[in-house]
């Protein structure tokens, strides 16, 4: 029991440590006067906004962490799609490639208005932003999961005369899910910049809507609760999707440490 | 050129003869030739067989030990079908290939790793876990049904991956060095095991390896080898009772001969 909880104060000290000296820092910085109030609020005025405009925080945040699970949740189910479409298909390979590139180099700035004409002004054009943006991490982390197969298993499911849909379904795919868990783990820290960008271009809510409108008030205070509130949530996401990937996959975290393999 | 001069007398030097062509025989290699396109462009093509023959008769163990990179497993990868031969002919029934290392499906139990075939074949996984159940007992793998490979040891590992290869159903097994990765220890007590399992549950086997005690201890018939290009230079039958010690003197006998010819 003592054990265990001073083995827990080990791995959260640290973290905690270095996040009170950056603050301290930052504080002192701020009250030093070298830096306006209105660009760089102070920690302590951070941390009164998000006290004080909590409920405010928290409506803002239900949209936006919509958008990002839906997002998320698209990219990886079109990013796995894709990936076992390309892997199967060095024609398809070639030919989805570029454009599969080519699709992350757009710039969400500049295509949000676009979407949002096309699309209107509801989730639809912030899912399709956040699941662009999130696709790329996962079809790329899937393909290099079902390549990542031993050949001399390849050649064991042959000589037991396995099909192509065989091999997929009994070696392939499972050995990808800690790719397409990577993949949306990446894709996290993204799809919330996402969420914020095109929330910016046009909505009514959202924490990317609150920023906007708070810079807009010259309230930075605010803006930078909203934007700890973000960080918060994505921590808070990652955080999840680690663990259910240590308990629907405990194999591949077991292999990676203890196997020479 | 002397290294030239030596190629040139290892290739003069006469290749056995074929055997006489039985109705037994589940496998039957003729007179194979393989070669491999250079690496680079421009470089030399490399020859891993020629005039390789190779019979083997139903439930017969026949051992083939060689120098690294004889073609070893290249003659194993023909009588899979995982290579096509460029000269001769290589006829065999339905091989299953078993890799110097185990590779199972980290994410599976023992007992569905060795029923994977089975799996394979269409039978749901109950089926092929109930089918399974009987050998996996038999060959004293019990109560580790539903471990993952990544709680069992290595020789256990290989255990089970030698049981995935027996529930294939296919007539021939081709085990590729099935024990080199293991430490000593290990690989003499899988080789008694396997021995046992082979009593238990004869099956027509085609077994590579380096080690020359491994292959007089398991097989019927040793068949030695040459260097690169790889051919037969040397067949030694193995005609000893069973279980085998390896201190038995006439095994050590057939050992040193196999020796010898590797060494020629």
């Amino acid at each position: 029991m003592t054990v265990s909880v001073r083995r827990r104060g080990r791995r959260v000290l640290p973290p905690l440590a270095l996040a009170l000296a950056l603050l301290g820092v930052w504080q002192l910085y701020v009250e030093s006067g070298s830096v306006d109030a209105l660009i760089l609020p102070s920690p302590t005025d951070v941390a009164s906004a998000l006290y004080n405009d909590r409920g405010l925080l928290w409506d803002a945040l239900g949209p936006t962490a919509l958008e990002v699970l839906a997002g998320i949740a698209i990219a990886v189910a079109i990013g796995m799609v894709l990936a076992v479409a390309i892997h199967l298909s060095s024609t398809l390979r070639r030919a989805v490639h570029p454009l599969v590139l080519a699709s992350q180099t757009v710039p969400i700035p500049v295509v949000a208005p676009l979407l949002i004409f096309w699309l209107g002004f509801g989730l639809a054009p912030k899912l399709v932003i956040v699941a662009l943006i999130c696709f790329f991490p996962v079809v790329l982390n899937t393909l290099d999961g079902l390549a990542d197969v031993d050949p001399g298993l390849l050649k064991v499911m042959h000589t037991l005369d396995a099909s192509r849909w065989a091999t997929l379904r009994r070696v392939e795919l499972p050995s990808a899910l800690p790719g397409v868990f990577s993949g949306a783990k990446i894709a996290i820290v993204v799809a919330v910049i996402g969420a914020v960008l095109a929330e910016q271009a046009a909505s009514e809510q959202g924490l990317g809507h609150l920023i906007q409108l708070s810079t807009a008030e010259l309230d930075s205070a605010r803006s930078y609760a909203a934007m700890v509130v973000l960080s918060a949530f994505a921590i808070l996401l990652f955080g999840t999707l680690t663990l259910l990937e240590r308990q629907l996959l405990p194999w591949a975290h077991r292999t990676r440490r203890g196997d020479p393999r | 050129m002397p290294a030239k001069g030596a190629m040139q007398t290892r290739l003069e030097a006469p290749a056995l003869e074929p055997l006489q062509a039985g109705p037994d025989d589940v496998v039957a290699v003729e007179a194979v030739t393989r070669r491999f396109a250079p690496a680079r462009r421009g470089g030399e093509a490399v020859l891993a067989l020629a005039q390789m023959s190779l019979r083997v008769a139903r439930d017969e163990v026949v051992a083939v030990v060689g120098p690294s990179g004889c073609g070893k497993t290249t003659l194993l990868e023909l009588v899979c079908g995982l290579q096509q031969a460029d000269g001769g002919s290589v006829r065999s029934e339905p091989a299953v290939y078993m890799p110097q290392r185990d590779l199972l499906l980290p994410w599976a139990g023992a007992l569905d790793n060795a029923a994977l075939a089975l799996r394979i074949a269409g039978l749901s996984r109950t089926q092929a876990r109930e089918r399974a159940r009987p050998l996996f007992a038999r060959l004293g793998l019990s109560g580790f049904e539903d471990q993952r490979p990544d709680a069992l040891s290595g020789g256990m590992r290989q255990r089970v991956a030698v049981l995935r290869t027996l529930l294939s159903g296919r007539p021939v097994l081709a085990l590729d060095e099935p024990f080199a990765a293991l430490d000593a220890l290990t690989r003499r007590d899988l080789q008694d095991w396997l021995a046992g399992a082979l009593a238990a549950e004869p099956r027509t086997i085609v077994l590579v390896t380096h080690d020359v005690e491994e292959a007089v201890l398991l097989a019927d018939r040793v068949i030695v080898m040459s260097q690169r290009p790889g051919r037969a230079v040397e067949e030694i039958a193995v005609a000893r009772p069973r279980p085998r010690r390896d201190t038995d003197p006439e095994l050590v006998a057939l050992r040193e001969r196999a020796l010898k010819a590797l060494h020629r």
